[in-house]
Formats: structure tokens, sequence, C-alpha cells
């Protein structure tokens, strides 16, 4: 069972990586977007290891709600109400529970990831955030290894596409051959559920 | 028409000085001494270009008069914001609205009209016309 300090762990974990990756997620950003994802998913992951420190909240569900609501709050860029309505989304799904299943996270990131296509309009092939994400709540019954994966591989395969959102779609067909930073960033959310995975108690 | 109070209109740019300048160009355009409550948010915090939350509830409420409150955006990060905001249910003000409408030609109209006492229904549609106004 996942309790709230694996959630904690996760999130930590992502804060972590956004951290490493900034430089490389702003210059994935740079030709195709506005060069501020790494530094703005920077300032609001780091942000919600902050809160999570401060307020420890006691549930799974809480610790994405408190987390989504910090990143929409203080990111500045179109990733904040995105990954800020995935989490909290999420973390509604989750309920109240102390510890939740594997199974149950599963499907609370699914109602997570179908929340932030319906806020902002994307499905899978428009080189977003989406392409990472759905892959890998398929594979989450597989495992977080498993969605890991399959994550990082929806990001790799969204370089040939042509963007349909966001400022990159603005480019046109020269958004091809780009690897999209959203999706980017996803892989590594998704990744953090390993590594919080890998250092439970 | 509304019992009195005035809908509020807040505009929401990547820039603090769009937000602001469109604010002032369509009280101007309303006459200058409209009662209508309009606050312009616009961009970080920091004072950067892009959207910030804070700023976006701290508009709608200082606008709020108990009327509703019209949201006017431009675009992107913007338009997401208020969506996740409204989403939420507690952050802004009961009865705030994202307008779908352009952002210069919609708060013209936006403000015109709540200067006449109307609700929030017809400012939002008036805003929403906009956009049916060819110029070409």
């Amino acid at each position: 069972m996942l309790d709230a300090d694996f959630f904690r762990r996760w999130m930590t974990a992502t804060a972590a990586a956004v951290d490493r990756e900034a430089d490389h997620l702003t210059a994935l950003d740079s030709p195709i977007g506005d060069a501020d994802h790494g530094s703005n998913l920077q300032r609001g992951f780091r942000a919600v290891a902050t809160t999570l420190e401060k307020e420890s909240p006691d549930t799974p569900g809480a610790v994405l709600t408190l987390a989504g609501r910090q990143l929409i709050s203080t990111v500045g860029g179109a990733s904040g109400p995105l990954y800020g309505t995935l989490l909290r989304r999420t973390g509604k799904a989750l309920g109240e529970a102390a510890e939740v299943g594997e199974d149950q996270l599963a499907d609370a990131l699914r109602a997570g990831v179908d929340a932030v296509m319906a806020l902002g309009g994307a499905a899978p092939g428009d080189k977003t955030m989406i392409d990472a994400l759905v892959p890998a709540v398929d594979a989450l019954g597989d495992g977080f290894a498993a969605a890991a994966s399959a994550a990082t591989e929806g990001a790799l395969a969204t370089t040939p596409l042509q963007a349909r959102k966001g400022r990159a779609s603005y480019l046109g067909e020269r958004s091809i051959g780009h690897q999209d930073p959203g999706a980017t960033s996803s892989a590594l959310l998704i990744a953090g559920l390993v590594e919080a995975g890998a250092n439970g108690g | 028409m509304g019992d009195g109070k005035a809908v509020g209109v807040v505009l929401v740019s990547h820039s603090a000085e769009v937000a602001s300048s469109v604010a002032a160009l369509a009280k101007g355009l309303a006459g200058g001494g409209t009662a209508v409550p309009v606050a312009a948010a616009g961009g970080t915090e920091g004072g950067g270009f892009g959207t910030s939350a804070e700023l976006i509830a701290a508009a709608a409420h200082s606008v709020d008069r108990g009327a509703g409150v019209a949201v006017l955006t431009d675009l992107g990060s913007a338009v997401l914001t208020v969506k996740a905001l409204l989403a939420e249910g507690d952050e802004l003000p009961a009865d705030t609205r994202l307008v779908d409408a352009p952002f210069v030609e919609g708060a013209v109209a936006a403000v015109v009209t709540a200067a006449t006492g109307a609700d929030l229904a017809t400012v939002e549609a008036a805003a929403r016309e906009a956009y049916d106004y060819r110029k070409v």
C-alpha cells in the first residue's frame, strides 16, 4: 500500500529531477517555445517541496491536492495550471484514504490525465505532455518501472510530431524534429514514482 | 437590469502593461466617470511576462460587488490559469465567469455594457458578440 510518505517522496523526487534537468527542459523549450519551461517548473516544484515540508498533509490525496494548488500558484506559465490540475484531480480522486493501492493510483492518475486533456484540449499525438502521460497510465498496471519507460518512450516519440496545441503550434511544420518539453517533464514526473517506491520505508 | 450593483471586470494578460492599458482604454470608452469596477491582472508577480494565479484572484475579489465578475484573458496560460482556478471552486468570488471574447474589443464591450447596470449574463453576451464584428 502507498501512504502519504510515498506521495511526499514522489513529489520531492520529481522536484530533484526537475532541478537536475531544468537546463535541458529550457533548452528543449527554446526552439519551439518561450525558453522558460525548466525555470518555471523548477520554481513550482521547489515551492511544492517546501510547502509539503511545512504543512505535512497526512493522506495521499491531501499531498497531491496541496502540490497541485501550489503549482497553479507559482509556475506562471501554462505548465502551472496543467500540472496543477493533473495532481489536484489525481489527489481528489484518491479521496481521504490514509493508504491507497497501486491500482487506485492508476485509476486516479487516469482521472487526472483526463482533466488535463479537458482543460487544455489536447489529445494524444498533439505533441504535448499527454503523449507521455497517456502511455504511462496505460502501463501503470505493470508497475512503476513500466510506466516510467512508457512515459520516456512517449516523450521521445513526440520528436517527429507537429505541434497542435500551445505556442509551438504557431510554428506549424517547423515544430517537427524537436522533442516536446512538456512530454519530457511529464516523463520525469512518472520516473519519480519509481524513485519513491525504491526508497520506501 | 441588475439591482444597482455593477458587474466587475477583470482583464488578464501575459503583460502588466497590456492588461492595465486595456483596462484604461475600456473605462475611457465607457465614459471616464464610469462606476464599473475594472481590475488588471497582468504578468507575473515578479513583473515578468506570464500569468499569476494570485494576481488574478486578488483582482477578482477587488471588483466583486456581489453582481458577478467577468474575466477576459489573452491566451495560453492566462486562459488555462483562470479555468483551473474556476475548477477549484473557492479561490475566485462566487459567480465569476471566464468570458470567451477577443481581449480588447471584448473588454470595451463588457465595461460599456456593465456601465448600463446590466447583469453578468448580459455583460458576457456583449463581450462574446465582439467576435462577430468583422473588420474586413
